[in-house]
């Protein structure tokens, strides 16, 4: 019922905001008075808004939730499947200053900008949870400045997908997976493919080749670009010679996840670099010719497990909510051992707590779970920054030229370098 | 002189000068408030938005307070983010003013100018062509042609992004088109043959409208000026030259105004169809497209952006009404003044 009320309301917001065309990017230092301090121990309704629930995990818990709560009920507003149309969204209503919004699923990439903009509610003192049974790299993508802003909900990581009827075992590394390429050339296949398409997929690519390499795309602070060094040189290098070679096929440079995970269901595809889903998709689907066929691994490294890079989202609380006790209790809720188990066992969302990794009933269910640990464990975040997008940016079109062999990978990365550098400094 | 033509009565009713001008400056208040409500939101749905965009644009992007990591205000810029784009222009972290290094939104202002201008170019001219002949075959008459007519719009009456999304699928790798062709290209990946799927598509999905716009004014045309030509002894060339194109031209002009202007706007098609992508990354990359991405980066510099875009397209618009003639804003009674003589 909210929620229909809510749909016009947008509507209105966003046009008001177009015909005020109010404050532009919004949020100004609020400091610490102001709506951070508010409402803390306040309890009522409360509104979660998340992206499409493809796999219908939400509903049934929220319907548990309110079950145990008839007073402090959580109106469930589902958004479109489209991030960054999730995204945009959420900027309308935080830059409005609503309270319609409490608890919100935030992209691992947002949490940054959302918390620089001052729009969600630190997790500290009163409203802090406990990191100490989570995976680490999933607890570090809701920090921003040294604080937490954000609760992991669902974590990602990369896994490699190989046909164990044509290696014996999974390459270890990267330089085992190139030698293995002759044994798709004899077969007349594809080798090796990841997502190179340019969009946040290539992103994620280059990062995971880069930081796999021993190299990083920004230093600690989030913001300095540490580009220049052998490390990253090796890493790129890596994939724009083996796209030279041929080990990765030349259609993949239009790949995202799904047309990787045809071509591997195809058959027409060795090792593939991709997220969890693929597993049950490729063992269940009608047209998949892989069913039995195929691995799971971490993705190979220098000399074990590839760094690879981190997936998921995070719960926040709103700073303008009204509700911020049941808003924190809520996403203690998500938090729970029983939720993360739902959220794995119905939907196949990577759970963000360390412990579930190793119960034995789901890695049965499972089987790739333990193989995630090790992927997740290794994960290196992506650059935790509110100038995101000015960096996915100008990693995505340097690389992409880059593998493409139109541009030097020094040039690339010196090109890169300088580009992050003038991210976030206005215009 | 509104007055005057407004009531043709007004010489019977107003006999004295004074009495005249009386009744006079009443028609004139009456205009003014007939048309005030449609000023007004004129001015709120057009002058506000062009107004409040010119005013953003002079402002800086909010950044980063170094010391609590919140961002603040970015304050007055100046033309700035006019610099920015117009010269390419960035300033580092530190301070250091620069070219925009490649990766940065501001390197691509010129590229995406271009393509943008060679999209409607080509675009236009082909769509121009395509619909004259498809106008001029749907003016005859023989058996089905309604079922003509009707048929022609649907490429038209599907919605740009569906009709994106179609040819997506088509130029996928695994597509269709490589299919048919048997050809191993990067439709989407390549430079020139991401553009020429977008004009393809862009042409494919346009043209129709071209040729019901000018069809509408070959059915201006009396069908007694090419009897007499034909018995002139005029060819069928001669008649399509001397009669046929130059009373067509009026619409032909308003129709190829308003593809022009649609085309440099241009931003679903190349958005679904290629993602701004091709050849090096950004070779079918839109200047609206640019506009869009750099709202996710600065509201600010978006504006300047958007405001440059308005003033080429309005100078593009200007020049065509200027140059050619396209009569949109003239006397709508001209053409059949001219088809008359």
């Amino acid at each position: 019922m909210a929620t229909s009320k809510a749909a016009p309301l947008a509507g209105l917001a966003a046009m008001a905001l177009l015909l005020t065309a109010c404050s532009g990017s919004g949020g100004s230092s609020s400091g610490d008075s102001g709506p951070q301090s508010e409402n803390l121990g306040e309890r009522g309704p409360i509104t979660y808004v998340q992206g499409k629930d493809n796999n219908n995990v939400v509903r049934p818990l929220v319907k548990k939730w309110n079950k145990a709560h008839p007073k402090e009920k959580v109106t469930f507003k589902e958004q479109s499947d489209n991030a960054d149309q999730q995204h945009d969204d959420l900027v309308q209503h935080f830059q409005a200053k609503t309270d319609d919004y409490d608890v919100v699923d935030v992209d691992v990439i947002w949490t940054a900008e959302f918390a620089a903009k001052g729009w969600l509610q630190p997790l500290t003192g009163k409203m802090a949870i406990d990191t100490k049974p989570l995976m680490p790299a999933t607890v570090k993508t809701g920090e921003y400045n040294d604080t937490q802003y954000a609760a992991p909900q669902t974590s990602d990581g990369a896994l490699l997908f190989y046909r164990k009827d044509l290696v014996k075992q999974a390459p270890k590394t990267w330089d085992d997976m190139m030698a293995d390429c002759k044994i798709a050339k004899k077969k007349n296949m594809g080798c090796y493919a990841g997502q190179y398409a340019k969009y946040e997929g290539l992103t994620v690519n280059v990062s995971e080749a880069i930081n796999t390499a021993g190299g990083s795309i920004v230093g600690k602070d989030g913001k300095t670009p540490t580009l220049n060094t052998p490390e990253a040189k090796k890493g790129l290098q890596r994939l724009v010679t083996a796209y030279k070679d041929g080990n990765i096929p030349k259609q993949a440079i239009t790949y995202q996840e799904e047309q990787g995970r045809q071509a591997f269901e195809a058959g027409k595809l060795m090792f593939l670099r991709n997220w969890p889903y693929v597993y049950s998709l490729a063992k269940t689907d009608g047209s998949s010719k892989v069913k039995n066929k195929f691995g799971i691994a971490p993705i190979p490294g220098e000399d074990g497990p590839g760094a690879g890079t981190l997936g998921g989202h995070n719960a926040a609380i709103s700073v303008y909510s009204k509700h911020k006790a049941t808003a924190h209790d809520f996403v203690k809720f998500l938090e729970s051992e029983e939720t993360q188990k739902f959220f794995v066992t119905q939907g196949s969302l990577a759970p963000v707590r360390t412990d579930l990794y190793d119960n034995k009933e789901l890695n049965k269910k499972l089987p790739y779970l333990s193989t995630l640990k090790t992927s997740i464990l290794n994960a290196v975040p992506r650059p935790v920054s509110p100038f995101y997008p000015a960096i996915t940016k100008a990693v995505q079109d340097n690389a992409y030229s880059a593998i493409k062999g139109e541009k030097s990978v020094s040039k690339a990365l010196k090109n890169m370098q300088a580009a992050i550098k003038s991210a976030g400094s206005g215009s | 002189m509104a007055g005057i033509d407004l009531d043709p009565a007004t010489p019977e009713l107003a006999p004295t000068g004074k009495k005249r001008k009386y009744i006079n400056s009443g028609h004139g208040k009456r205009a003014a408030l007939l048309i005030a409500p449609t000023v007004v939101v004129l001015a709120i749905v057009i002058g506000y938005p062009i107004v409040s965009a010119v005013v953003l644009s002079l402002k800086k992007d909010s950044g980063l307070d170094p010391s609590t990591g919140m961002f603040v205000q970015g304050g007055f810029a100046g033309v700035d983010n006019y610099v920015h784009w117009l010269f390419q222009r960035c300033t580092s972290a530190d301070g250091q003013a620069g070219a925009c290094p490649p990766g940065n939104l501001g390197a691509q202002f010129w590229q995406s100018t271009g393509i943008t201008f060679f999209f409607a170019a080509v675009t236009v001219s082909l769509e121009t062509a395509f619909g004259l002949w498809m106008a001029v075959i749907m003016n005859r008459s023989f058996v089905g042609r309604g079922l003509l007519r009707a048929a022609v719009l649907v490429p038209w009456a599907i919605p740009t992004a569906v009709t994106a999304k179609l040819w997506y699928f088509i130029f996928a790798y695994n597509g269709i088109a490589n299919k048919l062709l048997h050809t191993h290209i990067l439709w989407t990946g390549d430079e020139w043959p991401a553009r020429f799927a977008i004009i393809l598509a862009d042409v494919w999905k346009t043209t129709p409208f071209m040729a019901l716009l000018i069809l509408a004014g070959l059915q201006m045309i009396p069908t007694d000026v090419y009897e007499a030509a034909k018995v002139d002894g005029a060819s069928a060339w001669q008649r399509f030259t001397s009669i046929t194109m130059p009373l067509v031209k009026p619409a032909l002009m308003v129709a190829v105004l308003f593809r022009v202007l649609d085309a440099l706007r241009m931003y679903d098609l190349p958005a679904i169809l290629t993602g701004g992508g091709g050849g090096s990354g950004n070779a079918t990359t839109t200047l609206s497209i640019l506009v869009v991405d750099q709202i996710k980066q600065g509201f600010n510099s978006a504006s300047a952006l958007s405001t440059i875009t308005f003033v080429l397209i309005f100078l593009v618009a200007f020049l065509l009404v200027k140059v050619t003639g396209a009569s949109v804003v003239d006397n709508p009674d001209q053409p059949k003044k001219e088809a008359l003589q």
